[in-house]
């Protein structure tokens, strides 16, 4: 109940900052009609539309990063938290209220994605349906790990971490735009190491309903998940009793 | 009866003192204020009987409870008004009252009581649905009291509550303060002398963490010789050898 109130709380601060909805729904959506658009005139495939969909809705999920992060930080700098943190909340009431609020917007991002991906052309399918839920997992990583780095840093930092480097470190590292295998074998082993690629490949596997292929790729999405949350809630407990 | 009590309360950063060898003493009902220049050791004071900083060495009580073996429990006898405004900018004044209520798990039917009567003590009936960033600093002030009220706590604390309002703004904070003397002790910091005088019972003068003095107005004027009050916390800390 009191961790509800307090996501209740923070639902409204993320929904009522109108930027977070531009760059939230909005930007996937763009890179989805833009990139759709560079695809119709072009004669290789480099964007269709099954497998450029997957990954737009996962790359749209490293907002979520940028959010968390920020919400966090922000409240950290403020007296607010501090007020928050002489009532009975815990580290882990607090890091679930941040958290919690923040799954049904992703999938609301991702449900928008995939909407404007039938519009243009992405074949009707129950994978779908399948796809957007899978999406709840790897939210759950990429937002713990903008709790984690709200924990860690202030408003300008996380502006910068999550907001320029790890937009772009998730782009070039989960094969959104381009083949991973175009970048050599080391690269490619060195993006496997980390969930990005394994996110995408897990939408696009469940898109197709290959689902024997998603079970590697689920398993790393949830221990980097698992990992980040008890990351944020360990870092977030430490600074708390740092004050 | 006392409320309030803490023994040899220290804390140290690495290479300072914040606050040396606390003891000190507050009876209940009491209103207390912690005078000093920046750096006193006043907001440090507060973050560790409010549980929002561990003691170096040293306890506090609370009612009876510690601050370091009975966090919890202290939690839920204490409010707190922290130095800033402690408010969330893109809520309502109500949204804000009912976040409280919500974190301290009151009924519906409670929630709506609380926030008829300090809204009406406060009055912010007028402005419930104003988002609280667009309020006078003034009136965010007394919404950050009203939070700290909201679960009738037995001991208040207000950090540097007049801190930038203006004189008007202030002295209407001040009679909100007062109206709080008697229903619960209150602790609060400040480095306005005439804060000082004109609201509390006794007063503690700090300086680099130390407690120079603690008694009422009257008392530091007849142990300093001094006709002003302003003149005699001079006095106080210019003698200091701390």
């Amino acid at each position: 109940m009191k961790m509800l109130t307090f996501a209740k709380r923070c639902a409204k601060e993320i929904l009522r900052d109108p930027l977070n909805l531009v760059f939230g729904l909005g930007f996937p959506i763009v890179l989805l009609l833009l990139l759709s658009a560079i695809q119709s005139n072009i004669p290789v495939s480099l964007f269709e539309i099954d497998r450029l969909t997957p990954g737009i809705t996962v790359f749209g999920l490293s907002f979520m990063t940028l959010f968390s992060s920020t919400l966090l930080a922000r409240d950290r700098e403020s007296s607010f938290l501090q007020r928050l943190y002489t009532t009975p909340l815990k580290a882990g009431d607090f890091i679930l209220g941040y958290m919690l609020p923040m799954i049904p917007i992703a999938a609301a991002q991702g449900i928008a994605c995939y909407a404007v991906a039938l519009a243009l052309g992405l074949r009707v399918s129950l994978h779908i349906v399948y796809a957007v839920l899978m999406m709840i997992p790897i939210s759950v990583f990429y937002i713990a790990l903008g709790l984690l780095c709200g924990s860690l840093f202030n408003v300008k930092q996380v502006g910068g971490i999550c907001g320029a480097l790890l937009t772009n470190l998730s782009a070039w590292l989960s094969g959104v735009w381009f083949d991973l295998e175009l970048m050599g074998e080391g690269f490619q082993r060195f993006a496997h190491l980390l969930p990005f690629v394994h996110a995408v490949e897990l939408e696009r596997a469940v898109l197709k309903g290959a689902f024997e292929d998603i079970w590697i790729h689920l398993g790393v999405v949830l221990g980097y998940g698992i990992a980040m949350t008890l990351g944020a809630v360990f870092i977030f407990l430490r600074k708390m009793k740092a004050q | 009866m006392e409320m309030v009590r803490t023994v040899c309360l220290t804390k140290k950063y690495k290479d300072s003192v914040a606050l040396d060898r606390l003891n000190l003493e507050i009876e209940k009902g009491e209103l207390f204020s912690l005078l000093g220049i920046n750096g006193a050791g006043k907001t440090t004071a507060i973050k560790l009987l409010s549980c929002l900083a561990a003691p170096t060495s040293g306890d506090a009580f609370i009612g009876g409870y510690s601050v370091i073996r009975d966090a919890m429990r202290v939690k839920r006898m204490i409010g707190v008004s922290p130095q800033e405004t402690a408010v969330a900018y893109n809520l309502s004044v109500m949204e804000n009252l009912e976040l409280m209520c919500g974190i301290h798990g009151f009924s519906g039917e409670k929630t709506a009581e609380k926030i008829r009567a300090l809204s009406e003590e406060f009055h912010l009936r007028e402005i419930l649905s104003k988002k609280a960033g667009t309020l006078s600093g003034g009136f965010q002030r007394r919404l950050s009291i009203a939070m700290a009220l909201i679960t009738e706590p037995e001991v208040l604390f207000l950090d540097e509550p007049t801190l930038g309002l203006d004189v008007i703004a202030r002295s209407e904070l001040w009679e909100v303060i007062r109206a709080l003397k008697g229903r619960m002790t209150v602790i609060l910091t400040t480095h306005y002398m005439e804060e000082a005088e004109a609201l509390s019972d006794r007063i503690g003068i700090m300086k680099s963490g130390k407690l120079l003095f603690v008694g009422t107005a009257q008392a530091l004027l007849a142990q300093t010789g001094e006709d002003q009050f302003e003149k005699a916390f001079i006095s106080v800390i210019k003698e200091a050898a701390v």
